[in-house]
């Protein structure tokens, strides 16, 4: 990833799409939004092409706008804790 | 009671020495008594529901949650632009009817086919009804014969019984053990007056994949049309419509992660197959599904299908992983466990299983903390087996001991591990009470067993 995007770039973007897909309240979505984003990033790791690279890093940025707004959207809308959420 | 009391004595001499009057002692020990008594049922056959909190979703056959990318895409046709997509004369109209054709384009996108070929319906049933009433009235004057089979969905079933009313001839085809059926056989009930064969691509009871591909090159090479519906299967397994020759297929939003009230028809153009329009009006939709197409619906499927493009592999893959992962708990803990359907040849996220000596009804009863089902949605209120599991030829007692685990993209690791262990528990506990696994422990054959009829 040499042009285009910043190793630094990327990781600042990991990060943030961590943090907001922790606070999803719905215990499917957040725990699928987790494993998603490190299935994904890690998968991208290999990324050498730089235009595929910054198409990747917009992809990503376009989905944290996304999951910031379905994040408030399900704050809205909450429901009872999942039976296995108790368990625990 | 000799040997309660047996035990009793250890307990009552430690927690109260000489000291203890008469009256105590025997308070005590009615107490103790109770209590010893009452735990040792509980091990064995109680129902007792320490967790709280709403249940797990395991039903992922039924529906599925609308993916939260999906409800991002739909909300600003909620919100701000409402117009009529049939709207020609203005923008909110404009605005509205790119939105419709860019999700037709999603939509024909994963499914290999041509924008023009999409038609938004409202659902699989309609789609289903459209294809199939539709084929068959329009080819009517010259050939009046349909073939299906014995596992299709209700909806496919009852359309076919309306035809019949009308003076058309179905056929039923059987299937084997496994769920699939016979190709040869599907090629001998083709007759020079068929004009359509509905096959479903996934059933959605038992999971079970069809040859698609092999039923749409005979269809293609007797010059009949093929019509599939794909509602369990679009977006969870690769389907082109071109190279399996599928002629007509329906396609649902909400067996996708996309809202309920939409779904869509692809119709092939080329070689053209025309359709007779049950529902009369403005003409939307080519004419062939007249009414307005509700723009949010429509952009929400386009969504779902862009995404289940995007991520099939990898559900697939989480799904395959899911359910091995779930079978391998089961098998490890329990036996007389029987799997409906064929084993390779399903989709990995329904599992249907039947465990033998258990009741099925009151597993799901049991289950409460996970959301099952026996079958299909439409025929869970009926206490009847499913006519599926009765098609695959399941033995009576072993189709009411049947469950479906529908697994989807939103389940985790966790879920499956605590669904697993809670069906462990409530088996062995259903199963410790029933009188007819005692006697298979003991190696009687319950089927040599002759009922005295009273």
């Amino acid at each position: 990833m040499s042009s285009g995007v910043t190793k630094s770039q990327i990781l600042s973007l990991y990060k943030q799409l961590m943090r907001e897909s922790q606070k999803f309240p719905n215990y499917n979505f957040r725990s699928y939004a987790l494993r998603r984003v490190r299935d994904a990033f890690k998968e991208a790791k290999n990324v050498t092409d730089p235009k595929l690279a910054v198409k990747e890093f917009n992809y990503a940025k376009e989905n944290l706008d996304i999951i910031k707004r379905q994040v408030l959207i399900g704050e809205m809308y909450r429901t009872e804790k999942l039976v296995i959420e108790n368990v625990r | 009671m000799f040997s309660l009391s047996k035990n009793m004595f250890p307990i009552l001499f430690k927690n109260y020495p000489r000291k203890v009057s008469l009256k105590d002692y025997i308070s005590v020990l009615t107490l103790e008594c109770q209590k010893l008594y009452s735990n040792k049922v509980d091990e064995k056959f109680a129902l007792n529901h320490e967790d709280f909190g709403r249940p797990l979703y395991f039903d992922a056959q039924a529906t599925t949650p609308v993916d939260p990318r999906v409800l991002d895409a739909m909300l600003p046709y909620l919100v701000s632009y409402h117009g009529n997509p049939h709207s020609r004369t203005h923008a909110y109209g404009w605005e509205s009817e790119s939105a419709v054709e860019k999700a037709r384009e999603q939509v024909a996108q994963l499914i290999g086919a041509d924008p023009k070929e999409i038609i938004f319906t409202s659902g699989a049933t309609e789609s289903n009804n459209i294809s199939i009433k539709g084929v068959a009235r329009f080819y009517a004057p010259r050939k009046k014969h349909i073939v299906t089979t014995q596992i299709e969905h209700k909806c496919v079933l009852d359309s076919c019984r309306a035809l019949e009313g009308e003076g058309f001839k179905v056929t039923y085809l059987p299937v084997e053990q496994n769920g699939i059926i016979k190709l040869n056989e599907l090629e001998n009930a083709l007759t020079p007056e068929t004009s359509l064969v509905s096959i479903m691509t996934i059933n959605n009871e038992i999971g079970v994949k069809q040859p698609i591909a092999d039923i749409g090159a005979i269809c293609k090479s007797k010059k009949v049309f093929f019509h599939t519906d794909a509602a369990q299967a679009v977006g969870k397994i690769p389907i082109d419509v071109n190279k399996m020759n599928i002629d007509l297929m329906s396609i649902s939003g909400h067996k996708v992660y996309g809202p309920k009230g939409i779904g869509a028809l692809y119709i092939r153009r080329r070689p053209r197959v025309r359709i007779e329009p049950i529902q009369s009006g403005g003409g939307q939709e080519r004419g062939m599904r007249s009414g307005t197409v509700p723009t949010p619906l429509a952009v929400g499927l386009g969504a779902a299908c862009e995404i289940a493009d995007r991520e099939m592999a990898y559900d697939h893959a989480w799904m395959e992983k899911l359910s091995q992962r779930f079978l391998d708990k089961i098998n490890s803990k329990l036996s007389h466990v029987i799997r409906n359907g064929d084993p390779k040849e399903s989709y990995p996220g329904c599992v249907n299983l039947s465990f033998a000596f258990v009741e099925g009804e009151s597993l799901l009863m049991a289950l409460k903390d996970v959301a099952l089902s026996s079958g299909s949605a439409c025929t869970s209120a009926s206490l009847e087996p499913s006519y599926v599991l009765r098609a695959i030829g399941t033995d009576e007692d072993l189709a009411h001991s049947s469950i479906r685990f529908g697994l989807g993209r939103f389940t985790t690791v966790e879920e499956v591990d605590y669904t697993a262990e809670k069906t462990i528990r409530h088996v062995e506990r259903l199963r410790e009470m029933s009188p007819l696994w005692e006697m298979v422990q003991e190696g009687v054959d319950i089927k040599t067993i002759q009922w005295s009829q009273h």
